[in-house]
């Protein structure tokens, strides 16, 4: 809405490429980014604790394209079902290209998630270092879930009802595709990864 | 006076508040929420409220300045789109004046959920959930729960049925049970679960060939298909994006009682 929609300048690509080369810390490489736009969903930056117990800056995501999900690991249906599509996607991509891809699963059960529980849920599902499983606080989770258009409902059971999406971040973290597909590969959602990652290569 | 409205008026302690802002304490208790709160989606399992403060009026526009003035990152020529969409506070005369002199009593309306949220952690607050506000509204003047009596629905159902008027009327509508003013016959209400009220079979999921939307034990059916009113706020509610603002929907905010963090 007031920022401009800025697509990456040939001198901030060069900036970030030398950011990144030089190993700076990421907000050196966010200054080379430029100004995040507004409709940017990095412009909120909850605390997330990611799979080996780290804490994880949501932001740190910028600068390649990201595929989004939100889930609970006790969930035996459908959950399962949005790795095995992610893997999917991901596989079918040119190896060359799934390396300029990362995951990013949040919980909205922050009670029984536990890092060690994220932990062995990466490693059941051969998540790699591409993926990150994380954690956060029950009112985080709503905002973030809020952001993504994810609607979920804690049952007396403990159980969710839930919405199963998995969202498509462009290198700026906005929104560039959605998709409900689940175990098999959505074509509109792959079109727009390649499209995202050829933007960046 | 009725026994329920002295036990009432004995448990309507007012907070403590930095703010100054007008709360009421709610004492819960055992609930029967019109969405089904049970594993089994068309079971009625009575839940239990925990004591709550709440807002006796929604937010008005003359608090709303106040928090912009303070927080100028949520005026509306600063938020990211990401937080509120191009109607926010859009019938205000600039980001730091309201639309007319006359507007400061007015509901604070076209304000996102984000916005709301950051009004109610500016003042200690949070936003109600669902079940709070939904409890509260379940009250007339006199009755904790009117909802069975045909009479109290057919009148705040008449309010949903009357067009928004161009300008708002003033908060302080008149006290129900609780002392708290209008929950029905003024705006529409932001509730902090906002995107947990999903309901099976609304238009959005109906046809779609993705059967598995929705995991669990089902999404929500709704039980008390009588009480259209809190119906029609539910539908509202779940069809809303978090940036999404409209001209008739505004907020309060709620507290835990003891002063714990909200």
């Amino acid at each position: 809405m007031m920022n401009p929609t800025p697509r990456l300048s040939r001198r901030d690509a060069l900036l970030l490429f030398a950011a990144t080369a030089a190993g700076l810390p990421v907000a050196a490489r966010a200054a080379a980014l430029g100004e995040l736009p507004g409709d940017s969903i990095y412009q909120y930056r909850p605390l997330l604790t990611d799979q080996d117990g780290h804490g994880f800056d949501i932001a740190s995501l910028r600068g390649g394209p990201v595929l989004v999900s939100m889930f609970y690991s006790s969930c035996e249906m459908v959950c399962p079902m949005i790795f095995e599509t992610l893997h999917l996607t991901l596989k079918a991509l040119p190896a060359a290209d799934r390396e300029r891809v990362r995951v990013l699963m949040v919980s909205f059960d922050p009670a029984r998630d536990s890092v060690a529980v994220l932990k062995a849920k990466a490693e059941a599902h051969h998540c790699d270092a591409r993926w990150t499983l994380a954690r956060t606080d029950d009112a985080s989770a709503r905002k973030l879930a809020a952001l993504l258009g994810v609607q979920y409902r804690r049952l007396a059971s403990g159980e969710f009802n839930h919405s199963s999406t998995i969202e498509l971040l462009d290198a700026d973290g906005r929104i560039a595709a959605r998709t409900g597909t689940l175990a098999a590969v959505d074509p509109a959602l792959l079109k727009r990864l390649r499209a995202a990652v050829a933007a960046h290569a | 006076m009725n026994i329920a409205r002295a036990v009432g008026i004995g448990l309507l302690a007012m907070c403590g508040l930095a703010s100054g802002a007008d709360y009421v304490s709610l004492p819960g208790g055992r609930f029967v929420s019109v969405l089904p709160q049970g594993s089994v989606p068309t079971a009625t399992v009575p839940v239990e409220i925990a004591p709550f403060a709440l807002r006796a009026t929604p937010v008005t526009a003359g608090e709303y300045l106040a928090f912009v003035r303070a927080h100028p990152e949520w005026q509306r020529t600063r938020v990211p789109a990401v937080f509120a969409d191009k109607r926010y506070l859009i019938d205000w005369r600039s980001a730091t004046e309201l639309a007319d002199d006359g507007a400061a009593m007015r509901p604070q309306t076209s304000v996102s959920w984000f916005a709301a949220k950051a009004f109610c952690d500016s003042e200690g607050a949070r936003l109600p959930s669902w079940l709070e506000w939904e409890y509260a509204a379940a009250a007339d003047e006199t009755r904790r729960d009117a909802r069975a009596d045909p009479a109290w629905r057919r009148r705040i159902l008449a309010w949903y049925e009357r067009p928004t008027a161009a300008v708002l009327p003033n908060v302080g509508g008149p006290p129900n049970a609780y002392d708290v003013r209008d929950l029905h016959g003024l705006v529409w209400e932001w509730v902090d679960d906002f995107n947990a009220l999903f309901i099976a079979g609304d238009s959005r999921t109906q046809g779609d060939p993705d059967t598995l939307k929705f995991c669990g034990a089902g999404a929500i059916n709704v039980i008390d298909r009588d009480s259209y009113a809190v119906l029609m706020r539910i539908a509202l509610l779940s069809s809303l994006g978090a940036a999404d603002t409209t001209s008739s929907l505004g907020f309060r905010c709620a507290r835990p009682l003891d002063g714990a963090p909200p």
